[in-house]
């Protein structure tokens, strides 16, 4: 690899983890030898939360109960607009209550595996053992899961896993499960334990004397630019797929508050590790502003098939049942239409290069409901389904009771994300990074469900429990506005927008977001390879100088303006898509979502290379002009075997 | 399609706002109607105009962040969120008025952006079960019976909007309020609290200065999530026994 593109830094590692206990008991051992704040000192101590969707609103309604301060931040009017409101399939927990042959290891073995060997085994060992404390706390709450006739209840299958584990709320759970946290977190912002900056975006981190200790943010409806303080930051401000532009993650979604904690020094793990669903209502036009996701767990009833012929234009309901190619049945005997989410993407993009594509541009597939509805009736796949048969009229006017659904692949979520330790905490120490933000729980690949448990677990139960080892040192020092660390992030901000203010050029940020989206897509997107890699990077520098020299905003910084918060994340996005190229380009080996063109199998099947890249790749900084820094986080396998995944 | 639009202009909640007409030419019938504003967006910035400001995050209907009155009716013609109103619903030709929620309890910030913060202070009243992290007990510990837990599903899909408000003549959010209380009342978790929950969030509505609901229904008609008439006859319900049982609303 030239050494143009980036340097190689020592290695990393994480340290908080207790190697000495066997894997199961490294999480109560952790808890145990973790320093412990008293009451008294958490009422002096306060932590900043940004972000309010399951990972960041389960955590401050968590630390307000636990008698911290804490000070909570989103961009949107509501905490309850997070984007995990979302999320619509179910969430993973190993309670066996089907009595299938579930149980904390075998959750753990299936997301090591889903997630194709890179993750850390204690992260997610832990993962799954907390998980079942997940829904007790949910349940408790009132979130309202679906139930059995008997009243306890109901699970079904997601992709990637043999057993039924996934709790679910008709197709509504995140949405259940963000209120139950949202709630949580109104009910602490009304004892006065919880402060909270609605619709104020974070635009920097304060670092002092090496500690994390404060952000600087702008009112968005004022459009004042301030700082704020506190013992420690917790960021929980989810994924960064609008790096796509297409994408179904919510339109503000952003890179933003991560990128910029990046730039003060939070190393980047994986940023190349894209999920890309398999679901997805194709793209009908140019004007496209998002793409909407189908739940995964569709899967479950449906069929997925393409014609066997190419360019078979006939009405899907007038093939015959052996002119039609059910292709992952076929490749996949043993998991069928159920493989994990990386598989189906890429072998749907498989057919349609094939020609056998379907629908106006040929980029989709069927997904048939025919055979449920005669085996269960049209009420019980109504009873499951109905909101998601609803959204899919709505959106393309057609009525799949009557005839397949058409689907296709679309950017869903991101497995990289900043690196944290076992205690979550990034490079930067009294930083902390949960849900989607971090890298840590999902290796390769997330495995269908496993997002909003991830969620959850970091919000509720690991960080209220990490984050009292780092506070026991605490209350630090008092910083305000006037320390130099301060006042120079603050300028840095107004200066920057002073800036997107003024350039007054030619082009809207919408249509710089959508040429990069596009180029991601198509470069570094389902399939990458050195060469689509190499082309992308000689394209982001020049977007990026035409940006900073042709971008238009109109309107002012001291009011509501959308088009300036655009430009800002698209501002981060291009920067941010230089480094996932970089990642990508490096990592020589087909790993989960991570699927390079030069490495598999004869069958077409990612080939991972254990030798030279069983790592998590952390990319630390380096001023302008200065190439990325790779630290290496070497991944060691005690419990589960390196193997070939195979789902056949 | 070309379409003529009436937008809603207001700078901030200090200056009156008014109606501003905009030709728009070439829009496709599957767009859906935030897209629409974005082409119209799209064009201001170009022309060094301020973009007309409307609140949206998801654009798939379940984050409530979306909702303006379009032609009069909140969301628009069909029973669903702005977002997912597609341009199908119109013909070439069409004028289309789009203003802002009309609501005292909800200020417009600019344009068609208004804040709804109200809703979360009712919820602040007592739309939750204190449940402290830690403190759970087994999930299976407390069966609930299917029906009711699908009833409770029903009324807890309400995604907050303000649709219901904005559809009400009276500007009553009624029908969003009695959503939570018949969400938590009908679970076996949320008994303890039933009645100081109804008397506080009743209590708060009426600070927020919502108007008072006279069972017109307009706001069930227009709720895109199709929350119905029957969670207010619960919360009067509830909220009758509980005034009767001596509970008073905290100040
Ligand atoms: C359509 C869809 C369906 C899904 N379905 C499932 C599923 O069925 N099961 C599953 O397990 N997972 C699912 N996922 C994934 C899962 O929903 C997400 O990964 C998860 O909800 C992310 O939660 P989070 O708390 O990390 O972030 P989010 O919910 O995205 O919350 C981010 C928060 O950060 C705030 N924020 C962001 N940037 C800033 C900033 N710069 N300043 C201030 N605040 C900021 C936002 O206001 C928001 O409050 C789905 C995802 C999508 C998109
Ligand atoms: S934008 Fe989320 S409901 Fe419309």
């Amino acid at each position: 690899m030239p050494l143009d593109l980036f340097n190689v830094g020592d290695p990393i590692a994480d340290t908080k983890a207790p190697m000495d206990v066997p894997i199961a008991e490294r999480w109560s051992s952790r808890r145990f030898r973790a320093r412990l704040v008293n009451p008294a000192n958490r009422r002096k101590m306060t932590v900043i939360v940004v972000g309010t969707g399951l990972a960041g609103g389960s955590a401050a309604a968590t630390l307000g109960e636990a008698g911290y301060k804490v000070k909570s931040f989103w961009y949107q009017d509501s905490p309850r607009r997070a984007h995990s409101v979302a999320a619509q399939g179910g969430i993973n927990a190993a309670k066996n209550y089907r009595n299938d042959g579930d149980s904390v290891h075998r959750l753990f073995y299936d997301t090591v595996k889903g997630g194709d060997f890179r993750s850390r085994e204690n992260n997610v060992h832990r993962l799954a053992e907390v998980s079942t404390n997940i829904i007790d706390q949910c349940v408790a709450q009132g979130v309202p899961f679906a139930r059995e006739y008997g009243g306890l209840l109901d699970n079904r299958s997601f992709g990637g896993a043999q057993v039924s584990r996934t709790f679910y709320a008709r197709g509504q759970t995140g949405q259940q499960l963000l209120y139950g946290a949202y709630q949580a977190l109104e009910r602490q912002i009304a004892a006065g334990n919880v402060e909270q900056h609605a619709r104020t975006e974070m635009l920097d981190l304060i670092v002092v004397d090496g500690r994390a200790r404060g952000i600087v943010a702008r009112d968005l409806v004022t459009g004042e630019i301030s700082t704020h303080f506190a013992d420690a930051v917790v960021l929980a401000t989810g994924g960064y797929g609008n790096v796509f532009y297409l994408s179904t993650n919510a339109k503000g979604s952003n890179t933003t508050a991560i990128w910029r904690a990046h730039k003060r020094g939070a190393y980047f793990a994986n940023p190349c590790y894209t999920q890309i669903h398999p679901t997805c209502i194709p793209v009908s036009g140019d004007y496209q502003s998002k793409l909407t996701l189908m739940s995964e767990s569709l899967r479950n009833d449906g069929r997925v098939w393409v014609p066997k012929e190419r360019g078979d234009t006939r009405d899907p309901r007038e093939i015959p049942e052996d002119e039609r190619d059910y292709y992952l049945e076929r490749i996949y005997p043993s998991f069928g239409n159920l493989v994990p989410r990386d598989i189906a993407s890429r072998q749907a993009k498989n057919v349609c290069d094939e020609g056998r594509g379907v629908g106006p541009n040929g980029l989709g597939v069927y997904l048939d409901f025919a055979d449920a509805i005669q085996r269960l009736g049209l009420s019980a796949v109504e009873a499951k389904y109905g909101n998601l048969f609803d959204m899919y009229n709505r959106i393309t006017g057609e009525n799949a009771y009557e005839t397949p659904m058409r689907i296709y692949p679309a950017v869903h979520y991101t497995m990289g994300g900043l690196w944290v330790d076992y205690d979550l905490q990034s490079t930067i120490p009294g930083m902390f990074v949960i849900g989607e933000a971090n890298f840590s729980d999902h290796g390769a690949n997330r495995l269908g469900a496993s997002a909003l448990m991830q969620g959850l677990a970091d919000g509720y139960f690991v960080l209220p429990n990490t984050i009292n080892d780092y506070l026991a040192d605490g209350p630090f020092e008092k910083v305000d506005e006037s320390h130099p660390a301060a006042a120079e992030a603050l300028q840095g901000v107004q200066d920057q927008v002073q800036k997107l203010l003024s350039i007054n050029g030619t082009r809207t940020p919408a249509s710089f977001h959508r040429e990069l989206g596009k180029l991601m897509w198509d470069l570094c997107g389902m399939e990458r390879s050195e060469e689509s890699l190499r082309k992308a990077l000689d394209r982001i520098p020049e977007i990026r100088q035409e940006f900073w020299s042709n971008v238009k905003v109109s309107g002012d910084w001291s009011s509501f303006n959308p088009t300036l918060e655009h430009a800002g994340r698209v501002a981060d996005f291009i920067e941010l898509a230089e480094l996932m190229c970089i990642d990508a380009l490096h990592r020589a080996e087909s790993c989960g979502g991570h699927f390079r063109a030069e490495s598999q199998t004869p069958e077409g099947e990612a080939l991972r290379d254990d030798e030279n890249f069983a790592y998590v790749a952390a990319w630390e900084w380096t001023p302008e002009s200065a190439p990325p820094v790779l630290h290496r986080e070497a991944l060691e396998y005690e419990y589960v075997h390196l193997a070939q995944r195979s789902y056949k | 399609m070309t379409l003529t639009l009436r937008v809603w202009r207001q700078k901030d909640p200090s200056v009156k706002g008014g109606i501003v007409t905009y030709e728009l030419a070439d829009i496709s019938p599957d767009m859906s109607f935030l897209e629409m504003l974005d082409v119209l967006n799209e064009q201001l910035i170009l022309g060094g105009d301020d973009p007309v400001a409307f609140d949206h995050d998801c654009r798939e209907g379940i984050c409530g962040m979306c909702g303006v009155m379009i032609n009069g009716q909140a969301h628009g013609p069909e029973q669903t969120t702005t977002c997912q109103l597609h341009m199908r619903s119109f013909k070439d030709g069409d004028t289309i008025t789009i203003e802002p929620w009309r609501a005292s309890a909800f200020p417009v910030i600019k344009d068609l952006a208004v804040d709804r913060r109200a809703f979360d202070r009712i919820i602040q009243a007592g739309g939750y079960i204190s449940a402290p992290t830690g403190t759970a007990p087994e999930a299976h510990s407390v069966p609930v019976p299917k029906k009711d837990a699908d009833a409770a599903f029903d009324a807890a899909t309400c995604i907050g909007c303000g649709a219901c408000v904005a559809a009400c003549p009276n500007a009553s959010s009624m029908l969003f309020t009695a959503a939570k209380v018949t969400h938590l009342g009908l679970m076996p978790q949320g008994q303890p609290e039933r009645d100081d929950r109804v008397v506080n969030m009743v209590a708060q509505q009426d600070r927020e200065g919502f108007g008072g609901c006279t069972n017109i229904g307009e706001c069930s008609a227009s709720c895109p999530k199709g929350i119905s008439m029957e969670t207010i006859s619960r919360l009067n319900h509830d909220l009758l026994g509980a005034l009767r049982a001596g509970v008073r609303p905290k100040s």
